[in-house]
This record gives structure tokens, C-alpha cells and sequence, in this order.
């Protein structure tokens, strides 16, 4: 930012009528406009560190579950969850979930997955 | 599950704690705040705001005058115990658990948030300790026994930050971590990671914050210890709180498990009281609901341990005239080395006492509603509006990072241009987030968002159903991995020191962090100017022997007449235990056998204090009844006084038929301790008393031999009380008459 100097008398007319109960809702308020957003944009996107948490809930390991991750977002299939992937491989391939994601370790096993998703490769 | 128990008189053993980790599971999960114990009696007190006592703990220094209470203040108290090597932490936690620690808080090796996945293993940390599953769990694991000998529960606690933050929410989940920090802005100004991916995984992390009840805390407080004026960040640390305060509680955190991480933010010189009270006072007003984890300042610590601690106390003066649930310590060496065991126990101590005798302080004294404080108190409020004002104008947070909104040097809204800017595309794990499709589907516990199970049956309100259970509902699920390093873990580093382990040990070294470190601290003066001083103090240490030396404070006391040096350096040998001559404890008989000696035969004794010597306490302690002294045996005591001239004494003696004299001597400046034992002892030879008299000296630097050497019978020293004495009395009268 530019450098300003202290123009905090100028700035504060419009709060210097606020009650103190006032200023505090204000303070609040505005921390929500800012938030939500951000709450907004967790709820419609993932990343390779959640995908990796969702797989260690699933019951694999962390070098497990990086390979696997790793091998989804070669393969564009992040967006669907790489537990979506290892789940709908199991069913596919009639297999316990566990037993399927150590499976798609193998990289062919995992182009596999990849077009049981269809459009993705 | 293993079978260890944890002796209270004996080290603890680590390789035990290491054996069948495997299968070990946490006890609880979540945070525990301490128990109140309104108006707790101890001894002769009534305490008025602390909590539950402990069940075993180390007491206050003066303790002892008091019978031994160790009042537990209020506030959850916090130490961070992280050497590089958590085997040797394990040690400390200990140590500070029995000093009133409860919330144990192990730092990270520098880069772990860089590291995308977690650290598995037991390598050796740098400036913390790499925190992994086998780490957390033979913590974990070790405070589960140091809970149950202290008697009160031991939260544990790390950080669920950098590009693995949801990698370790979920390891923290399962292994039973009560609390961890956690604030998505920390990754962004401080470590350089994108923004959007930490605000997208901060919100994975906060369900299993919530889903494990973890208390967390925020990352404003290192605004304090990055701005160049740590005081003109205020309103900025404010919206810095308020950001992962609503963004984790709409993320689902319970308000009450949301902690603020504030510092007060200036320190002396600087009239620190008068600037940082309105700060706490406006926070907390503003954030209602919210917990206050009180950090003290690291930002102006400097290498003196005396005035960090001092600092600190002013700190928790603060936290006292408003409030803290957490209070953190900081440990007085910081501004020196990574932490040190004794600092750790010095910062636990200096929390308890602070707080202990700040006790009921609120039921006297009130913050002026008018005036000053409530004029910058709003005042402040005020600023953190405007910037929130600003923020929104930009575009929202992303825009205002952009822009360098954040810690600029300037007290908003002042700016001086010095902002940390991140690029919105910018910094580690960029353009790594990815758009949930409409089938996006995570199958598990506590995941943020749409689990979509129900294209495949599953129940949305139980989405692990699907996979039957996912490890937090069923831990036999959790793949365990022991170590990936084969040259560098636990057991390596633990063989290399296995003469020193204890309780088996054969032999001894000096440590300060590490087993077996050799590490001693030495404190000189010399009478000079600074520079020859720290030469003439690093050739002092080279003469005495020491390696690795170096000058870690210096403190001038005059330009010219006198330099303090503190210095460090490691010693290179070994100290066999079975060498070590060790006196043994003094012979104490017990109540019924010295009343029966007494009464079968009575004794009289002479006391007082000799020479030029005011002090009394040590004596009376040592002879009158109240304070279990000599006289409770039926023993006739004579007290002089304090001043008494050698030779009075012994003239007394003489007159009232004395069997004994009891000479306390606390002054030991230049020896004259021992040059007064060895004066009564000529003037009671000279005078012929001296066969007759049983001579007994006492005082804090008296020395049993060094006593015996000048002349006397007997010498005691620190930790004396009266059965000690009236044991030696009878046992040297029976000696005498045999």
C-alpha cells in the first residue's frame, strides 16, 4: 500500500456516533461480508491435502494416500474425490475398499479408475 | 497393552513407552480446562480464584514455610517443549507437568509446512520437533501416565498448518491431540502458501478440530513479533482474530473452543502496562464468547533471563486485571538457544506465582469505566472497523492481502508502504485447487461440504456407513508406519546415549536439552569494559576444560567497572554414578524415641544467632515448638538472640550448665561462617568447656564438613529441621558416654 498518513479523525465521523453495542455489530458485520466467501469457495473446491485426509480416514497410509492422490490429480479426477475414485473402483472391481486403493497404486489400475469417471482420460 | 507404570521416584522410561505403539489408543479426546475450587484452603490460606490442587507436583521455593501448598491458579498453563529430539521432550513434559504445566505445546521442525504430506518416522527436528504419528503417540501416550501421577489431565497440542494442514487434522484427530493451532492467515502472510488453497483446506481442518473437540488457537499473535512497532498492528490484530474466529465457527468450531491468541504487544522500557491494557481490554469486549489464550511477548525478548521474566510478570498483570483461560509462557532464554529444560520450569513457575499471588486481586481493584482506558479501548475498536471498511472496498481478503493491507508498520490508518503482499496465484501449493464436480464424494467423518454419498446409498448424516466406518469411528483402520529413516531415528539416537539412560544408568553428564549434551552454563563478572570481559570469559571457560563455548548474554554494569557474562559450552566427560560419593541423608529418629531419650535424660541447650547477624527465622524454625523444633521434645532451650558475640555464647554455656550450643550463622561473606565456628571452638577450649559441649552449627551456606573441619560437631544446612538436630543431639550424647 502507499504510504498515508494518520487520517483517523477524518475517517471515524461516520462511527463516531455509533454506540459502543453499535460499533461491535458493525465490526461483526463487516467480518462476515468478508468470510462468507471464503466459507463459499471451501465448500466448492478441493485440494490434494483434503483429498489425502479423506484417503487417511478410508484407512490408508500418508505414502498410500500421496500416491494415490498424486496419481487422481495426473489423471484430472481430483474433482470427483479421490475417495469417490477408490470407492467406485472397489464396486467396479469387486474388491474391499482397502484392497482397491493399494490396487490402484499400480498406475494401469489407476487409468482404469479414470475411465470408470467418463469424460476424464 | 503394555504393562508399564510410571515409578514417582524414578525416571521414566522411554523405551517402554516406545514398546507396542502400535496398538496403543488415546484415552480421551478433546480439551480440558481446569477444575474450580472456589475458596481452596491450604495451609494457612484461603485462595480465591484457583483451581483444583495437584495430586503431585514441585511447590513454590518458600513453600516450605507454608506447609508445602502448591495452589494451582486458574488459567490452563502452557509450555512448548521442543528440543529437535521428542524422546528427550518427554523428559521435560515431566518436569513441567509437576510445575503446573497442563497444556503441553510441541513446536514443529523449521519446513514442516512445507512439506506436503505427513513426517513419518522419528527423524531429528530443527528448532522443533518433526511431527509425526509415532512422535504425537508416544507423547500422547507418556502424558497419559504424567496425567495420572500429577492427578489433573495434560492437554497436548501442536499445529495443523502449511500445505498438509488437513493431513494433520486428521492424525491429530486420531491419536487424541487436544488442541492445535490453526489459522489459515498464518500459512498465507507468514509461510508463503497460497491463499486460497489454505483458506480451502482451513475448512477441512476445522471439522476435524470439531469433530475431535479440540480447542484452537489463532496465528495473530505472530503480527506482534513480525511488525517493526509490534504496538501499531492493534487494530490489524484484531481483524486478524476476527477473520479465523467467524470463518472457524461457521466452519462448525464451538465458540467456546476458539481461542484468541493475543500478546501484549509492547514491553519495557516502553510503559507497556499503559499501551497494552486498553488493547486487552477492547478484545476482549469486542470478542465476547470467544477464549483468550494469553501469549507473552517475545517480540522485544532480549538474551537477559531477568528481564524476559519481568516482562512476562507485567504480561500476566494484564491477564489479571482482564482475563485469560490459557495463559502461555514463554520461557526466559528464548532470546538466547532453543529452550533449555530448567527455562521451561522457570516459565511454568514464574506463571504459578504471578498468578497465585495476584489471587483475588479482582474482588479489590476495577478497570475505570471513563478516562483514558475507555477513550483508547474505542479508540482502537474503532481503527479495526475502518480496516475492516477498507478490506471490503479492495474487493474482500484476498484483494487486501494483495494489496498489503496486512502487518504494515503503520497504526491503521496510518500506512507506511512495508505491508506483506501475497499474490492471490501466487506462493507454495498454487493452483493446486481444484472445483468439486457434482458426483464429488468423500466417504468419511467429519469432512467440510457435501459428502455426496447418496449416488451410492449412502445415508448423508453418517457418510463413513458407507465404507463401514472410516479410522475415526474405527481405529484399527489407521495404518500405523514406525519408521521410514534408517539412519535417523528414535532408536539410533537412543543407543548412542544408553550408558546415560536412565533408570538404569551408569553414567552421568550435565544436559540442558539433550541426554548426555555436556552442556553447563556458566555466570562470570569481570571488572571491565564488555569486549575483554567476553575474551577473558571465553578463556576462562577453555582453561576449565570446556568445548563448544560460547557467549550467550552479557549485561554491562558500568562501561568500565564490570561486565556479567553469561556463557555456554559442553563438558567432554563422563561422571561413572557408582564413583559418586554421596552423603548419606541425616540420621532422624523418630518422635517417640527422642521424647524418650529426653525424658529418660534432659538436656539443655544455648543458641543464637553469632556475630554481626540479624537473622533469625532459620533458628527459631530449628528450635521452637511451632515450628517443630527441638524444644517439641522436651528439650530446655536457651535463645540468645540474634548479634550474639562467640564468646557469649559460650560463656552462657557455662553458666546455665548447657549440654549443648546451637550457633546460626546465615552471613557467609568472606568465610567468616567458619571463622566463627572455629572462633567458638578456641574460646571453648581455652575456657575448658570443650569436651563438655556438644557444638552444633547451622545456617543456609553451612557445610557438614566444612563445619566439622573448623571446629564444630556438626554442621547443618538448607533443608534442616528439628528432628535432624535433636537426632544428632541425643545420638552424639550417647557416642560421648560411651
Amino acid at each position: 500500500m502507499i504510504k498515508r498518513e494518520d487520517d483517523f479523525q477524518q475517517r471515524r465521523s461516520h462511527l463516531a456516533q455509533l454506540s459502543d453495542e453499535e460499533l461491535r455489530s458493525r465490526f461483526w458485520a463487516l467480518t462476515e461480508q468478508l468470510v462468507d466467501p471464503l466459507l463459499q469457495l471451501a465448500k466448492e473446491n478441493t485440494s490434494p491435502a483434503i483429498e489425502r485426509s479423506v484417503l487417511l480416514r478410508m484407512g490408508f497410509s500418508s505414502l498410500e494416500a500421496k500416491t494415490l492422490v498424486d496419481g487422481c490429480a495426473e489423471r484430472n479426477l481430483l474433482g470427483h474425490g479421490a475417495g469417490n475414485v477408490v470407492y467406485r473402483y472397489s464396486i467396479h472391481a469387486n474388491l474391499p475398499v482397502r484392497v482397491a486403493g493399494l490396487a490402484l497404486l499400480a498406475p494401469a489400475k489407476m487409468d482404469e479408475a479414470a475411465r470408470l469417471f467418463g469424460g476424464d482420460k | 497393552m503394555s504393562e508399564y507404570r510410571l515409578p514417582p521416584d524414578e525416571n521414566i522410561d522411554v523405551s517402554k513407552i516406545l514398546e507396542d505403539l502400535e496398538h496403543y489408543r488415546p484415552r480421551r479426546r478433546g480439551w480440558c480446562w481446569r477444575e474450580p475450587a472456589p475458596n481452596l484452603k491450604m495451609g494457612p490460606f484461603t485462595y480465591h480464584d484457583c483451581s483444583k490442587p495437584l495430586k503431585d507436583g514441585v511447590p513454590l521455593p518458600p513453600a516450605h514455610y507454608f506447609e508445602n501448598v502448591d495452589p494451582q491458579p486458574m488459567p490452563v498453563i502452557t509450555t512448548e517443549i521442543a528440543s529437535g529430539r521428542f524422546e528427550d521432550d518427554i523428559r521435560r513434559m515431566r518436569m513441567a507437568a509437576h510445575h503446573g504445566a497442563d497444556h503441553i505445546m510441541v513446536i514443529r521442525t523449521s519446513g514442516q509446512s512445507h512439506f506436503d504430506g505427513l513426517i513419518e518416522g522419528t527423524p531429528q527436528g530443527c528448532g522443533g520437533v518433526p511431527i509425526s504419528r509415532k512422535q504425537v503417540r508416544a507423547q500422547r501416550k507418556a502424558l497419559d501416565f504424567i496425567e495420572d501421577e500429577v492427578g489433573r489431565p495434560i492437554n497436548y497440542h501442536s499445529y495443523v498448518s502449511g500445505v498438509a494442514g488437513p493431513d494433520i487434522a486428521v492424525m491429530f484427530a486420531e491419536e487424541g491431540v487436544s488442541g492445535c493451532h490453526q489459522d489459515p492467515q498464518y500459512n498465507v502472510i507468514y509461510r508463503n502458501i497460497n491463499m486460497v488453497r489454505s483458506f480451502v483446506d482451513a475448512a477441512e481442518s476445522k471439522q476435524l478440530i470439531k469433530w475431535a473437540n479440540m480447542a484452537q488457537i489463532d496465528g495473530a499473535h505472530n503480527a506482534n513479533a513480525t511488525a517493526r512497532d509490534a504496538w501499531k498492528v492493534m487494530p490489524e490484530l484484531m481483524v486478524q482474530h476476527a477473520i479465523n474466529a467467524l470463518y472457524s465457527q461457521k466452519a462448525g468450531v464451538p465458540k467456546e473452543n476458539i481461542c484468541l491468541s493475543t500478546v501484549p504487544p509492547t514491553a519495557t522500557p516502553g510503559p507497556c502496562v499503559y499501551m497494552d491494557l486498553p488493547y486487552a481490554v477492547a478484545l476482549r469486549r469486542l470478542f465476547g464468547g470467544y477464549r483468550m489464550r494469553a501469549q507473552m511477548n517475545t517480540k522485544y525478548i532480549e538474551s537477559s533471563t531477568r528481564e524476559a521474566t519481568v516482562t512476562h510478570v507485567l504480561n500476566m498483570v494484564v491477564s489479571k486485571l482482564t482475563s485469560a483461560d490459557i495463559q502461555s509462557t514463554i520461557t526466559p532464554d528464548e532470546g538466547r538457544n532453543v529452550p533449555w529444560h530448567i527455562y521451561n520450569i522457570e516459565a511454568c513457575d514464574t506463571a504459578k506465582q504471578t498468578l497465585v499471588g495476584l489471587d483475588g486481586l479482582m474482588e479489590m481493584v476495577e478497570l475505570k469505566q471513563d478516562g483514558y482506558l475507555e477513550e483508547k479501548a474505542r479508540e482502537l475498536t474503532e481503527r479495526a472497523v475502518l480496516f475492516l471498511e477498507e478490506m471490503i472496498e479492495k474487493g474482500g481478503y484476498f484483494a487486501a492481502v494483495e494489496s498489503g493491507m496486512f502487518v504494515d508498520s503503520g497504526m491503521f490508518p496510518e500506512r507506511n508502504g512495508d505491508g506483506i503482499a501475497r499474490k492471490i496465484d501466487g506462493g507454495i501449493g498454487a493452483g493446486t485447487i481444484v472445483l468439486r464436480k457434482p458426483d464429488y464424494m468423500a466417504p468419511v467423518t467429519a469432512h467440510f461440504g457435501r459428502n455426496n454419498v447418496s449416488q451410492y446409498g449412502g445415508d448423508p448424516d453418517n457418510p463413513a456407513a458407507l465404507i463401514g466406518g472410516c479410522t475415526l469411528e474405527c481405529p484399527e483402520k489407521i495404518v500405523f508406519i514406525d519408521e521410514l529413516d534408517e539412519d535417523d531415528n528414535v532408536y539410533l539416537r537412543m543407543e548412542a546415549v544408553k550408558e546415560f539412560t536412565r533408570p538404569n544408568a551408569k553414567k552421568i553428564k550435565p544436559e540442558m536439552e539433550w541426554l548426555a549434551d555436556g552442556t553447563v552454563l556458566l555466570t562470570l563478572c569481570f571488572p571491565t569494559e564488555r569486549k575483554t570481559a567476553e575474551a577473558a570469559a571465553l578463556e576462562c571457560a577453555r582453561r576449565m576444560g570446556m568445548k563448544d563455548i560460547a557467549v550467550i548474554s552479557h549485561e554491562v554494569l558500568h562501561r568500565a567497572e564490570g561486565t556479567r557474562i553469561e556463557l555456554r559450552g559442553k563438558v567432554d566427560f563422563d561422571i561413572d554414578i557408582a564413583s559418586l560419593v554421596i552423603p548419606a541423608d541425616p540420621d532422624a529418629l523418630n518422635e517417640d524415641e527422642l521424647r524418650a531419650a529426653i525424658e529418660q535424660k534432659p538436656m539443655r541447650v544455648v543458641c543464637g544467632t553469632i556475630g554481626e547477624d540479624e537473622h533469625s527465622v532459620g533458628l527459631r524454625e530449628i528450635i521452637d515448638i511451632k515450628h517443630g523444633g527441638i524444644e517439641k521434645y522436651g528439650i530446655e532451650v536457651h535463645y540468645l538472640g540474634t548479634s550474639v558475640p562467640p564468646e557469649k555464647l559460650v560463656g552462657a554455656a557455662i553458666e546455665l550448665h548447657a549440654d549443648a550450643v546451637l550457633a546460626s550463622m546465615i552471613i557467609s561473606h568472606d568465610d567468616i561462617h567458619y571463622k566463627n565456628i572455629a572462633r567458638i571452638d578456641w574460646i571453648a577450649r581455652e575456657m575448658g568447656v570443650r569436651d563438655k559441649l556438644i557444638f552444633i552449627a547451622g545456617g543456609t551456606q553451612v557445610e557438614n564438613d566444612a563445619a566439622k573441619a573448623a571446629g564444630a560437631d556438626a554442621g547443618f544446612g538448607r533443608g534442616t529441621h528439628g528432628n535432624h538436630v535433636a537426632t544428632f543431639l541425643v545420638q552424639e550424647r550417647n557416642r560421648r558416654n560411651v
